[in-house]
């Protein structure tokens, strides 16, 4: 479980990004994060695992508090939460396989790491990973012969090997086609079903927000200005997270959507 | 930039009428300086040596053909330091030039403090030729090779390191990020996140500066700190001048090889 109780940050130029946000996500929750570019979505995730220090207020994972942990138990509690990103963020000169085992280098010492000698364990968990998603013949492939999707499904490897207990989502889907980006949020999706992960999904796209999160939570210049059912976004709801606009459009697309899914 | 409103609609020009007119006097100043010291110049030198030089230049030309080629001989063995020299100094400068790359770099480097000191070592590398390390070296360690090597690698430091921590700033942060976001301790994330990053471009700066080496250490034996240069130096002494046309001819094949080398190493890395 992640608990935020009035989470804040200021960045140094004087930009107040999250502005004391207080968010509850049980176990095995998924949520989706919407709002407008500058709302402070990426803050807020890489303020639970420090990739940026908060300013103010607590975070716990269970009934660690995260917001002052020490450096080497920062990384320890690094390790139980899994992050994946817009631009995949693979090293693109490593091996898919060898992005895959970065995920277990909070578990495992300098030098095994540094002669690529992981756990059998390990090894065996990442071939189980990449045949799940599909990328098994391409374990000794370079990162970056990869396409777009392939490489986001190495990097939700990468996140899952680390057998979090949370995953930070920033983007997933926002370098790539429409077709993909379903595709890879219903692995998300399924992957989190089966390992019963919370996860918390940045995401651009309403629509996909609504077909694959069981909650989404608005935020708007730092602050929560929505919290409930992924039907709940309503035209009113959009212009309060997004600002004046026609959302008919977009909504009566949502209703058509989940008409064909549960045709299908 | 400016805009001028004409009967027949806006007329544009790049500069404005002030600025056109700055870059011409501009162009007036230079062709001044260069009247002046054309004429300086002309006044120190002995117009006569000028005049004869092109029948000096025949004539030491034909006293260099043919190539001395049994003389060839007495060079296999200064080649072989010239090529040790440039090698191990190369070896030396990168294994040096390396921990000086992380300190310099803004992304990696340790503290500010010692970042100014890296890039000390760096400037302070660079500033002085290859030539003049070897000149004192020679008094440090007597004359030979490792006064060569030693000026080789000291000279090199700075150039790979500034390459190096230049490069090493240019990396893509997000990929280190991801690996910080596993819980990867510090020195993982370097081996994971940084190094794979900038390896290619290490091993660009190590055959590149192997290349300079080899030309610059050709020259070193004019100061005593071994090589082909030696006997370069001696020849000229001796007024040994198929000799001198026999080195000249080795030092070129010698060149040519190691670009060849080089582009080949440097396609096959990148």
């Amino acid at each position: 479980m992640l608990r935020l109780e009035g989470l804040k940050k200021r960045y140094k130029t004087g930009d107040e990004a999250l502005k004391g946000v207080d968010l509850e996500i049980p176990d095995g929750q998924v949520i989706a994060l919407i709002g407008p570019s500058g709302a402070g979505k990426s803050t807020l995730i890489r303020c639970v695992n420090r990739l940026v220090e908060p300013t103010g207020g607590k975070a716990f994972l269970g009934d660690i508090e995260l917001t002052n942990l020490s450096s080497s138990k920062l990384r320890k509690a690094r390790s139980r939460m899994g992050m994946i990103f817009q631009e995949y963020a693979l090293v693109e000169r490593l091996t898919v396989m060898e992005n895959v085992l970065s995920g277990r280098l909070g578990y495992v010492g300098f030098w095994s790491s540094f002669f690529r000698r992981f756990p059998a364990k390990d090894v065996q968990e990442a071939y189980r990973l990449l045949d799940r998603v599909g990328l098994m013949h391409m374990a000794d492939k370079r990162a970056d012969e990869l396409s777009g999707g392939q490489r986001q499904r190495v990097g939700i490897c990468r996140a899952l090997i680390q057998n979090p207990d949370l995953l930070l989502i920033d983007e997933p889907t926002a370098s790539l086609d429409p077709k993909t980006s379903r595709q890879i949020m219903r692995l998300i999706n399924e992957l989190c079903q089966e390992r019963g992960l919370a996860a918390i999904i940045n995401i651009h796209d309403v629509l996909l927000a609504q077909m694959f999160s069981q909650r989404v939570v608005g935020l708007k210049l730092g602050e929560i200005v929505y919290d409930g059912k992924p039907d709940g976004l309503t035209p009113d709801v959009l212009t309060e997270i997004y600002g004046e606009e026609d959302w008919e459009a977009t909504i009566e697309k949502v209703d058509d959507e989940n008409e064909l899914e549960s045709e299908a | 930039m400016p805009r001028i409103d004409s009967t027949n609609g806006p007329v544009w020009k790049r500069r404005t009428t002030k600025q056109q007119w700055a870059i011409w006097a501009g162009w007036l100043v230079a062709l001044a300086i260069t009247a002046f010291a054309w004429q300086r110049i002309s006044e120190k030198t002995i117009w006569f040596f000028v005049q004869d030089a092109p029948r000096q230049a025949a004539d030491i030309g034909s006293r260099m053909i043919p190539p001395k080629f049994s003389y060839m001989s007495k060079l296999w063995a200064p080649i072989w330091d010239t090529l040790n020299i440039a090698t191990l100094g190369t070896v030396i400068a990168l294994v040096i030039a390396v921990p000086v790359a992380f300190a310099a770099a803004r992304n990696t480097t340790p503290h500010p403090i010692v970042r100014t000191i890296a890039i000390f070592i760096i400037v302070a590398s660079r500033s002085v030729n290859s030539l003049i390390w070897a000149l004192m070296l020679v008094f440090i360690f007597g004359p030979g090779v490792l006064a060569g090597t030693i000026a080789i690698g000291l000279r090199s430091i700075g150039f790979c390191a500034k390459l190096l921590y230049e490069g090493i700033e240019e990396i893509d942060h997000t990929q280190v990020e991801a690996i910080e976001a596993t819980g990867a301790s510090g020195p993982q994330k370097m081996v994971f996140g940084i190094v794979p990053q900038v390896l290619p471009t290490f091993a660009g700066i190590g055959v590149f500066r192997w290349d300079i080496n080899i030309r610059e250490s050709t020259i070193l034996g004019l100061v005593g700190a071994g090589g082909i240069g030696l006997e370069l130096n001696g020849s000229i002494n001796t007024l040994a001048w198929t000799q001198v046309s026999m080195i000249l001819l080795v030092i070129l094949l010698t060149v040519v090889v190691s670009e060849w080398v080089s582009a080949k190493v440097r396609g096959a890395i990148i």
